[in-house]
C-alpha cells in the first residue's frame, strides 16, 4: 500500500481493530493493571481531546486561530502512553499531543492562546509535567534529552521509589530524519539518560511518506546507538499503556533510554494549512479509519460490559461543554501589548533586549492606529 | 429584535491573503448551527471548507460563487436572533448599511467596486515564505509627529538595511555597500535583483556595438542625421572623473614641481629582482619602486600623505598610506588603491600591484577599491611621454607623475654616458602643502630612484 507502514513486524497488539483482546505474553501483566475505571479514563481523554480538536478546527477555518494541528486518529497512542505516566515524569510533547496534555490537567482551551498567536507558552509546564510544545520539528528531543540528564543527576532516578521519574519525549517520523533526534539519541545513549523516545509513526511527514525517509522500520533506528525499543501498535490503547509503562519503568530504573515506535495514522492534514488531498489516497485513510483507536477501545468496553450509558452522556457533555467554552474563551482574548514578547526572552533583565523594547516602543507609539490611540 | 453577524473570509492557511469562493452550501433564509460547512473556498493551497461560526438564519451572500474575496472581506451575515422583536425601522438598515458599502457583489447600486476589491489584476498566490505582492501591504497611520519617519525620506544611517542574508553575502562578495542601493522590496527590502541591477550599473560591461563597430565609446550616442558627429550622455566612469577632476582642479589650488633623475641604477635593481627566484611569480616593473621611494618619502614626510576637509575647516592626516595607482580600464580611467601600502614588503607590494593592474584590464576591480586613497602614482611613461601637471585624485594631498624611461646622454662620474634617465612630477594641495614640503618628497623620490641603496637608510 502506497505510504503505508514498511511492515507490521514485531508490532505489539493488545486489542485488535474489532476491538478484541489479544495476548502478549510479553506484555499481558502490564496490560492487566489496567481497572475497568483506567480504560474508560483513557476512553474519555480521547473523546474529549477529539470534540475540542474539532471545535479547534473548526475555529481555524473561522479565522479564529492561525493555525490549529489536529490529533485526530493517533489519540490511541498518546491515551495509552498517558495513563502509563507518573507525576513524577516529565513530558516533551512536540505540538500534537492534545490528549497527553488533557491527562496531564491542562484545560485544553488555555491551548489556544498559543494557537491564536497570544502566547508562546499558555500552561507553567512546572505545574503540570508537561513542557510547552515545540514546533521546530525535534528540535525538543535535544532539550528532552538534557532534562533527562538533569533529573538523572539530581537523583531522581533508581531509588526504587515512587519519585522515581523518566523524560517521555513525543516525536514524529518526520522528525526521526533531523540531525537534532541523531544527536538527541547519542548523548542519551552515552548518558545512560532516563529518557522513552516516543515516535508516532502516522506515516506521512506531511506530504513526505515514510517509506521514503526511513530503508528500515524506524524502531531499527535505535539499534545503532545501543538503545533497546518496541514496537506498538499506536491505535491500540491498552498496548500503549504497556509498553509505553515497559519502557518508562525500564527508563525510572536507571537502566537508560528507550525507543517506541508507535504505528498509527494522521486523519487529518498535518496542520490546517496543509491540504493532503494532494499527496495522499482515500483507500488508505479508509483502511485506517476502521482502526480507529475510539472505536477499537469503545468495542472492548462493550465486550466486557463496561461501558455504562450515563458515562457516554457524562464524557459527551463534557466534550460539549469544553468544545463551547473554547469558542466563548477564544474571541473573548483581548490581545497582549505587542511589548510582551519581549518579558520571556531571558529569565533576568538583559541590555540588548531592554534596547529593543525602548525602540519597538517608540516606534509602535508612532502609529496613529495603536490600542490607545484607538 | 434580528442581529446580524457578519462572517469576514478568514485566513485559511498561512499568510494567505485571498481565497476564491467556490461553493455555497446555504442559501439566505436557511437556518443553520455552528461549526455547519457552509461554503467551500479554494486558497493557494487548498480546497477548504468553511464551517459557520454563528447559529440563526442566513440573511445574505455577500460575495457569489466564482469571485476572489479578500481575507477580512465580509462575506456572509446571518441574522442571529431572528426570533427577536422586529427591530424599529431605521436599526437594521443601520446595521447593514456598511456591509452594503464593503460587498459590491450582494448590492446591485454599489456595482463600482472599492479600490481594495481586486479588480483588475489576476489573482496571484501568496505562500508561506514568499511574502506578499508588491503593494499590497496596507501602511499603518502614522503621526505627524513620528519619531522615526519611515518611507522615502528615510535617514538611512539610523535604520539597519533590510536584505536577507543570501543578499547581503551576494553584496559582500561584490564588494557592495548595501546602504548605497536603492531598495524595490517590500518594506524597503533590499532583493537580490536590486544588488544584482547596482552591480551592473556600477562596475564594468561590454558595451552593446553593431556589428563591426570599433569604436564602443559611441554606442550610448546619437548619431547626427548628417552623420558627422554623435552625441553621447555623460554617465558612469566619464561622468565621475569629469566630476572628480572639475571638483579637484578647482578647488585645491594645484602646484606642480618636476625632477629629472638618473635612474639607471633602478633598471639595474629591476634586472636584478627579475632574476630572484622570490619574484619568480611577480612581474617586476620600474612602477615597484617607484611607488616604494614614494612610501618612503611618504614615511620620512608624513604630512602629505594627507586631506582638506573644507567644511569640518580640517586637516585630516592619515597614518595609513592607500597608494593609488591611476589606471587605463575598459571602461576608462580609474584609480583603485593599494590598501595600506605602507604595511606592505616590496614582494607583496608588488604582488598588490600586480593584482591591482590586472583586475583594472579585465574591468573586475571592486567599487571599494576605488575608495579611501591616500597618495595617487600615475604612470605617465607607459604611453612613452616624458611627464606631465596631474590633478589630484580628490581627497588627497599629492600626486606624482612617472615619466618615461630611455636612455638619455647624461653626466656620470665627470662623463657623458648614456644613462636610463626619468623625469618625475609632483603635483600637490597647496592649501596644506607648502612648496619646500613637496620639493623634500620629490627629491626624497628621486634619491632612491637614483641609488636604491637610500632605501635601506630610510626603510
Amino acid at each position: 500500500m502506497a505510504g503505508g507502514p514498511l511492515d507490521t513486524e514485531g508490532l505489539v497488539t493488545l486489542l485488535d481493530h474489532h476491538g478484541r483482546r489479544q495476548s502478549d505474553e510479553r506484555f499481558d501483566d502490564l496490560a492487566s493493571r489496567l481497572a475497568p475505571s483506567d480504560l474508560r479514563d483513557m476512553y474519555r481523554a480521547m473523546v474529549v481531546t477529539r470534540a475540542f480538536d474539532d471545535a479547534a478546527m473548526a475555529l481555524q477555518r473561522q479565522g479564529e486561530l492561525g493555525l490549529w494541528v489536529q490529533s485526530l486518529g493517533q489519540e490511541g497512542i498518546q491515551a495509552g502512553s498517558g495513563k502509563a505516566l507518573r507525576a513524577s515524569d516529565y513530558v516533551f510533547p512536540s505540538y500534537r499531543e492534545h490528549v497527553v496534555a488533557y491527562q496531564r490537567g491542562l484545560d485544553l482551551p488555555q491551548m489556544l492562546r498559543l494557537f491564536r498567536g497570544l502566547e508562546h507558552g499558555p500552561w507553567d509546564p512546572s505545574e503540570i509535567g508537561f513542557h510547552l510544545y515545540t514546533l521546530v520539528i525535534g528540535a525538543h528531543t535535544l532539550h528532552a534529552t538534557g532534562y533527562a540528564m538533569g533529573m538523572d543527576r539530581d537523583g531522581r532516578v533508581g531509588s526504587g521509589t515512587e519519585d522515581d521519574g523518566a523524560v517521555i519525549c513525543y516525536l514524529g517520523d518526520g522528525a526521526t530524519s533531523q540531525g537534532d533526534f541523531n544527536e538527541a539519541l547519542t548523548f542519551a545513549a552515552v548518558t545512560n539518560a532516563p529518557i522513552v523516545f516516543l515516535i508516532q509513526n502516522n506515516q506521512w511527514a506531511i506530504s513526505e511518506p515514510t517509506t521514503r525517509q526511513s530503508r528500515i522500520p524506524l524502531v531499527h533506528r535505535a539499534d545503532g546507538f545501543g538503545i533497546p525499543s518496541m514496537r506498538v501498535d499506536g491505535n491500540d490503547p491498552i498496548a500503549g499503556y504497556a509498553v509505553t509503562s515497559w519502557a518508562l519503568e525500564h527508563a525510572r530504573s536507571g537502566n537508560g533510554p528507550v525507543l517506541i515506535e508507535a504505528l498509527t495514522y494522521r486523519m487529518g492534514a498535518h496542520t490546517s494549512s496543509d491540504d493532503p488531498t494532494k499527496y495522499r489516497e482515500r483507500a488508505q485513510e479508509d483502511y485506517w479509519r476502521e482502526r480507529d483507536p475510539i472505536a477499537r477501545l469503545e468495542s472492548y468496553l462493550t465486550e466486557i460490559g463496561e461501558f455504562p450509558e450515563e458515562f457516554v452522556a457524562e464524557i459527551e457533555a463534557e466534550g460539549k461543554e469544553m468544545a463551547e467554552r473554547a469558542r466563548t474563551l477564544v474571541r473573548s482574548w483581548p490581545a497582549p501589548p505587542a511589548t510582551s514578547m519581549f518579558d520571556h526572552v531571558y529569565a533576568h533583565p538583559h541590555a540588548a533586549v531592554e534596547t529593543e523594547r525602548e525602540w519597538f516602543e517608540r516606534y509602535e507609539s508612532s502609529f496613529t492606529d495603536t490600542e490607545a490611540a484607538r | 429584535m434580528p442581529t446580524f453577524e457578519i462572517f469576514n473570509l478568514p485566513d485559511a492557511g498561512e499568510g494567505l491573503t485571498e481565497a476564491d469562493i467556490v461553493t455555497w452550501r446555504i442559501a439566505p433564509g436557511d437556518v443553520i448551527e455552528v461549526n455547519q460547512p457552509i461554503l467551500e473556498i479554494e486558497t493557494a493551497k487548498s480546497l477548504v471548507e468553511l464551517p459557520s461560526p454563528f447559529a440563526g438564519v442566513v440573511s445574505r451572500l455577500l460575495v457569489p460563487e466564482g469571485e476572489t474575496a479578500e481575507v477580512g472581506q465580509p462575506i456572509l451575515e446571518v441574522d442571529v436572533d431572528p426570533d427577536g422583536e422586529p427591530a424599529p425601522d431605521a436599526a437594521p438598515a443601520a446595521d447593514a448599511a456598511p456591509v452594503a458599502d464593503a460587498a459590491p457583489a450582494a448590492a446591485p447600486e454599489a456595482h463600482a467596486a472599492p479600490a481594495s476589491a481586486p479588480a483588475e489584476e489576476a489573482p496571484e498566490p501568496v505562500l508561506v515564505g514568499y511574502g506578499v505582492k508588491a503593494g499590497k501591504a496596507h501602511l499603518r497611520p502614522r503621526r505627524a509627529d513620528a519619531l522615526e519617519p519611515v518611507g522615502g525620506e528615510q535617514d538611512v544611517s539610523s535604520y539597519p538595511v533590510l536584505a536577507k542574508p543570501p543578499v547581503r553575502r551576494l553584496a559582500r562578495d561584490l564588494g557592495i555597500d548595501l546602504t548605497t542601493i536603492t531598495p524595490t522590496g517590500p518594506g524597503g527590502l533590499v532583493t537580490r535583483e536590486d544588488v544584482e541591477s547596482h552591480a551592473k550599473a556600477t562596475s564594468a560591461q561590454t558595451l552593446a556595438t553593431f556589428p563591426g563597430d570599433d569604436q564602443p565609446w559611441l554606442a550610448t550616442g546619437t548619431t547626427t542625421n548628417d552623420g558627422r558627429s554623435t552625441r553621447v550622455p555623460v554617465r558612469s566612469v566619464r561622468k565621475r572623473t569629469a566630476e572628480a577632476m572639475v571638483q579637484s582642479a578647482f578647488t585645491a589650488p594645484h602646484v606642480t614641481e618636476f625632477l629629472t633623475v638618473d635612474a639607471t641604477e633602478t633598471m639595474n635593481l629591476v634586472a636584478r629582482l627579475k632574476q630572484d627566484k622570490e619574484f619568480a611569480e611577480v612581474r617586476v616593473t620600474p612602477l615597484l619602486i617607484v611607488a616604494k621611494a614614494l612610501l618612503l618619502a611618504v614615511k620620512r614626510h608624513p604630512e602629505v600623505n594627507a586631506a582638506w576637509d573644507d567644511a569640518a575647516q580640517e586637516i585630516v592626516y592619515k597614518h595609513y598610506v592607500n597608494m593609488g595607482i591611476a589606471a587605463s580600464t575598459p571602461r576608462g580611467l580609474v584609480v583603485p588603491n593599494i590598501k595600506d601600502a605602507h604595511r606592505l614588503p616590496l614582494k607583496e607590494l608588488a604582488v598588490e600591484l600586480q593584482n591591482l593592474t590586472l583586475e583594472a584590464r579585465n574591468g573586475t576591480l571592486p567599487p571599494k577599491a576605488m575608495s579611501d586613497g591616500t597618495i595617487t602614482i600615475t604612470n605617465v611613461g607607459a604611453l612613452g611621454i616624458d611627464t606631465g601637471t596631474p590633478i589630484l585624485n580628490p581627497g588627497e594631498a599629492a600626486i606624482l607623475a612617472f615619466g618615461t624611461m630611455r636612455q638619455q646622454p647624461w653626466v656620470h662620474n665627470g662623463e657623458i654616458v648614456p644613462r636610463y634617465v626619468t623625469q618625475l612630477a609632483l603635483s600637490f594641495d597647496h592649501r596644506l602643502v607648502d612648496g619646500e614640503l613637496g620639493a623634500r618628497v620629490l627629491s626624497d623620490v628621486g634619491r632612491v630612484l637614483t641609488d636604491p641603496s637610500q632605501g635601506f637608510v630610510w626603510a
